[in-house]
């Protein structure tokens, strides 16, 4: 099974597509990286995801696996190399999960609110709300990490890859805002823990460089008020 | 030690039935809590303080949230009658189409619901879209699960029971037998087991809710 095909369908800037980079790192499988032209959604991509035609997308030999976390699940089922990503314990696999859920369902769409809030006293509530998501995480983290350095324990796991893709948008929400989000005096775990992941090996280089991410955000911000 | 297991639920909740369906499935013992949801319980703002909702699952005081990922943990804690497959390509297929579910195809039953008129023709062949996409999943197979109720039979009850309340209340077919001729056996084969028949909640009482809530949303359409 090793020796079948793996490609990932994605694009550097996404966080989504973060996701199932790390965790194949985290396995040490090679994978070939097909990026997609930012615009326009390439063939095989439709192909694979006819649903939702979204990034990422997991091409396992023949086999297309769609949605992040369901990705990244996959991987840690498919291969026992390195380490787990989700944990042993059932219980603590659903926390781990009811996380992930409230990350993507809840935090993240509220990041993505500001960057389009019109008028400072919308950026200002809708900051208010970030900051307080990653109080309720930071409360998680404590719980889930048991007083080591990751949410999985000694090792990055699956909320430590749920939530730390963010990190790069979160650092140019904060640059271009001019705003702090994830404050040291407030969640000072997750402030110490925001650097640990970023340099960790698995995430180091498929982590963007936040000034390229920056620039990116500003095309991305001039496309949108063109059209 | 004497398992304590506690369901959190509502009477009419299609996500607190799946966990009941799952208990069922796997013959738990459990006790039952009925949540008034305009009036919170301490026990579920404690239990459940981040969302606040239904269902939740107690197990020996330990809570755990959202229903499919209640699923998973109870297929992980009790062997018995195994709901997700054991293949990891045909579990995440699994996953995805039951999110599938929960987002695009609920969303678009809830505008058939919500709607009237021309907006709701166009709602009506958005909904029998994405069920026809859900029907290419059963293929020849009785279950999604295969010859048993599975995860994904499961994740899909609720367009089983809801879909025939709102084809009443409309008095328009969604789900018809010569369109989608696979989905509509397998609806009549999910509801007719004896496990899933008996936790049905009252359909009289969930035609008062729907029409209620088609009602009201209607109303607000209507003064904007």
């Amino acid at each position: 099974m090793a020796s079948e095909d793996v490609k990932i369908l994605g694009a550097w800037p996404s966080p989504f597509v973060m996701r199932p980079r790390i965790a194949l790192n985290i396995k040490s499988v090679n994978y070939e990286f097909l990026q997609e032209q930012f615009g326009s959604k390439s063939d095989l991509l439709l192909k694979s995801n006819p649903v939702y035609k979204k990034i990422p997308v997991l091409i396992h030999g023949e086999k297309p696996i769609c949605e992040s976390l369901i990705i990244v699940q996959y991987i840690d089922e498919v291969w026992d190399s390195g380490h787990s990503i989700l944990p042993s314990d059932p219980y603590d696999r659903a926390v781990a999960k009811f996380w992930a859920t409230y990350i993507d369902d809840k935090w993240f769409p509220g990041l993505r609110t500001i960057s389009r809030a019109e008028g400072e006293e919308a950026k200002k509530a809708a900051a208010e709300e970030v900051t307080a998501g990653l109080v309720l995480l930071e409360d998680a983290f404590i719980k889930c990490s048991k007083g080591r350095s990751f949410f999985g324990g000694e090792k990055i796991g699956y909320l430590d890859i749920a939530l730390g893709c963010f990190l790069g948008w979160l650092r140019v929400t904060e640059k271009m805002g001019n705003l702090k989000l994830l404050d040291e005096n407030k969640t000072p775990n997750l402030f110490k823990w925001a650097e640990k992941f970023s340099s960790d090996a698995a995430v180091k280089e498929v982590m963007p460089e936040t000034g390229k991410l920056m620039d990116f955000a500003k095309v991305l911000l001039a496309k949108s008020k063109a059209s | 030690m004497a398992e304590e297991l506690k369901l959190f639920r509502t009477w009419s909740s299609p996500y607190s039935l799946r966990v009941v369906h799952a208990l069922k499935i796997k013959g738990l013992e459990y006790e039952t809590i009925f949540e008034d949801l305009s009036s919170k319980s301490a026990s579920l703002l404690q239990y459940n303080p981040v969302n606040k909702k239904v269902p939740v699952l107690v197990h020996n005081g330990k809570a755990i949230c959202e229903s499919l990922v209640i699923l998973e943990y109870i297929d992980e804690t009790w062997k018995q009658c195994p709901l997700l497959p054991r293949d990891p390509y045909e579990k995440a297929k699994a996953r995805f189409w039951a999110k599938f579910g929960d987002e695009k195809l609920s969303s678009s039953i809830w505008n058939v619901l919500i709607s009237q008129g021309k907006e709701q023709e166009e709602a009506i062949a958005a909904a029998v879209q994405n069920l026809k996409l859900i029907e290419e999943q059963l293929q020849e197979k009785k279950f999604f699960g295969g010859e048993k109720i599975g995860y994904l039979d499961i994740a899909f009850g609720w367009t089983a029971n809801l879909i025939s309340i709102l084809e009443e209340i409309i008095d328009l077919k969604l789900v018809d037998e010569e369109k989608l001729p696979l989905l509509s056996a397998w609806m009549q084969n999910f509801s007719d087991d004896p496990v899933i028949k008996q936790c049905w909640p009252p359909r009289d009482k969930l035609v008062v809710k729907f029409q209620a809530m088609r009602e009201s949303n209607l109303k607000t359409v209507l003064s904007q």
